[in-house]
């Protein structure tokens, strides 16, 4: 009722106005009113999530004197209200109306707006429901990538597990892990492990736990004291478990000590104070700082770096990586990163896995090999068959 | 058991996200696994806080090194959770005028609002200008001239640099228009554009890829380094 009202307010107001304007300076006020539109259309968006009606309409009359259009949707429930969905100039046919409820039809009201604020005759459309579909369409490139990536990845694990040889790079920052930990337990000095600042619902997180799992496991076996300071309480509690299991297959669980690895704070400067700080106090001889890290990044390295600490960091977070790569002796760079637990098991599972994460790595420049001839050869060749098969190649990959 | 939970619950959780992004039946479970995290988590943050005080307290309690460190710490904690908890300060909420508990902590007027404005902002704006002075060091040893590679570095930042600066203006902004090129500052722009975009989506596909694999590990339950077995099994 109230959205209704505010129509007619404008309504009355918009004569109030011309009349007002006609009576004081004797302007010239057109008569023609907005024509309503003659015809108005809601349809559901086929194979999404739901939610979300394309209107379209169309008028007959003298477009000149429209100078907006009202978009308004109502749901077909008792009690339920004109809501505006927008206001769209002159020339506007079509919108698209989200956040749609799923439950119920919605009516769907167009109204032109002619000048000084006239309102036309509003046009609804039939109930109409923003049903969800199974699936979502838009997302069919990403859910077949996934599906070749998880292909390759399998098949080569399967391949490893037939006893297949799989050979991958060194990775230096890696192969550096075992010395890092030897040095500090020579010069008596304790590691000092960073797993980022972001909880374990990033990946990032979960990675740098695995990677944990492993130096401390060395630690353990070299009689090497592992600090891991944590800003996020989740994260204690999973490096906790993880060195606690570490210390277990090493066959030195009296060694574990869980204060060591403790919440500071939830406070990104608040953790890098107390970790720069603990750093210049302490001098741990190797720091490892992988996970999630933004600004914080090069303060912890650079200080690491001031005290001569063996430094070794990886992170996905690409805008970071050039500042771990200036203050560290060795970085893992992306998908080095990720691929450090399964490096470090040697285990014929995960090597496959890491094959299989350079195959789908190969499909990926193979793609992009053919995107950036096609591309060229569609700029040379305009009026050839190359620009069609580059917007069919574009589809394909959902871009 | 202990192993065969924890990794059941990340398979289910796992692949109940990753069909509820495709999958609109399944949105709702995908909503539910994202609750329950967070439920997961706020109940971990009583034992980081219950960490933290523990630690410090024996800290105090032994007088280890530095052990004012650590009472200025619980005693911070202790006023900060004080004031948070009791909205010391706070204004009742107009709509709720009656319930003293109603008001925003954060609100003009109450202590945990003045604490975090007067003392929390400053403090970490401070380590944060820190960074200012570790970029010029990093960049001072990063971009030593000792070999051919640090070279092409140093001479590419420099390009950067000045072409970021009016510096590069005033030096190659007379280079004539078929020159225009190699003015520093469309120079720079080029390099950014395109050497340094081409760099850096070389190493996000390799991280998209290796985030694809590293969950793929997780879900098949062939990693489980993250459970803490120093290994996969």
């Amino acid at each position: 009722m109230s959205a209704r009202g505010s129509l007619w307010q404008r309504i009355v107001g918009g004569l109030i106005g011309t009349l007002s304007l006609a009576a004081l300076g004797g302007v010239s006020v057109s008569a023609s009113a907005a024509p309503p539109p003659d015809f108005v259309e809601a349809i559901d968006v086929p194979w999404d999530a739901g939610g979300v009606l394309i209107v379209s309409w169309r008028v007959d009359g003298d477009p000149s004197a429209i100078t907006g259009w009202l978009i308004e949707r109502r749901e077909e429930i008792d009690g339920a209200k004109w809501v505006t969905v927008s206001e769209l100039p002159a020339a506007a046919r079509e919108v698209t109306a989200t956040k749609l409820s799923h439950d119920h039809a919605h009516r769907i009201r167009v109204t032109a707006f002619g000048e000084s604020g006239q309102l036309s005759k509003g046009l609804e459309t039939a109930p109409t429901l923003a049903h969800a579909n199974f699936f979502i369409g838009a997302k069919l490139p990403l859910f077949v990538g996934i599906l070749v990536v998880s292909t390759c990845v399998i098949v080569f694990i399967l391949s490893a597990r037939a006893g297949r040889p799989i050979k991958i790079r060194r990775i230096a920052a890696l192969d550096a892990v075992d010395n890092a930990v030897g040095r500090a337990t020579e010069m008596g000095r304790p590691i000092l492990f960073i797993a980022g600042i972001q909880d374990m619902d990033n990946i990032s997180t979960v990675a740098g736990i695995t990677v944990l799992g492993h130096v401390a496991k060395t630690a353990a076996e070299y009689d090497a004291t592992i600090e891991v300071p944590t800003s996020r309480s989740l994260v204690m509690e999973a490096a906790r478990e993880t060195v606690q299991a570490s210390y277990l297959s090493a066959g030195r669980s009296d060694s574990y000590n869980p204060d060591l690895i403790r919440y500071i704070t939830d406070e990104q400067f608040g953790f890098v104070a107390y970790v720069s700080g603990r750093m210049v106090r302490e001098k741990p001889a190797a720091c490892f700082y992988m996970g999630c890290f933004f600004a914080e990044s090069l303060i912890l390295s650079e200080t690491g770096n001031s005290i001569g600490a063996i430094q070794i960091a990886g992170t996905a977070e690409s805008t970071q990586l050039p500042f771990f790569v200036a203050a560290c002796d060795y970085t893992l760079i992306g998908e080095e990163f990720f691929a450090a637990s399964s490096y470090l098991s040697r285990e014929p599972d995960q090597m496959g896995s890491l094959k299989g994460q350079d195959a789908a790595k190969l499909i990926t420049a193979a793609a992009i090999v053919i995107g950036v001839v096609l591309a060229t050869l569609a700029s040379l060749a305009p009026d050839g068959a190359f620009p069609a098969a580059l917007t069919w190649f574009k589809g394909v990959l959902g871009s | 058991m202990k192993r065969m939970i924890p990794m059941w619950i990340a398979i289910v959780a796992g692949f109940a996200m990753l069909f509820s992004a495709f999958f609109p039946v399944t949105e709702s479970l995908g909503e539910i696994f994202g609750d329950m995290f967070n439920v997961v988590a706020a109940i971990a943050f009583i034992l980081g806080a219950g960490s933290l005080a523990k630690i410090n307290l024996a800290k105090v309690s032994r007088r280890d090194p530095g052990w004012g460190y650590a009472a200025v710490t619980l005693a911070c904690f202790a006023l900060t959770l004080a004031a948070g908890l009791g909205k010391i300060g706070a204004a009742p909420n107009p709509k709720f005028a009656a319930l003293a508990w109603s008001g925003d902590e954060r609100a003009e007027g109450a202590l945990f609002g003045w604490i975090y404005e007067s003392a929390l902002v400053p403090i970490t704006s401070t380590m944060f200008a820190l960074l200012a002075f570790y970029v010029a060091s990093a960049a001072f040893r990063a971009f030593r001239a000792k070999n051919i590679d640090a070279i092409l570095l140093l001479s590419t930042a420099f390009i950067v640099l000045l072409g970021r600066t009016f510096a590069g203006v005033v030096l190659t902004g007379w280079f004539p228009d078929w020159a225009s090129g190699l003015r520093l500052e469309n120079f720079s722009v080029y390099i950014m554009q395109v050497f340094n975009t081409a760099g850096n989506r070389a190493i996000i596909i390799g991280i998209a890829l290796g985030v694809a694999a590293t969950s793929l590990r997780i879900l098949l339950g062939v990693d489980r380094s993250w459970m803490g077995t120093g290994g996969s099994k």
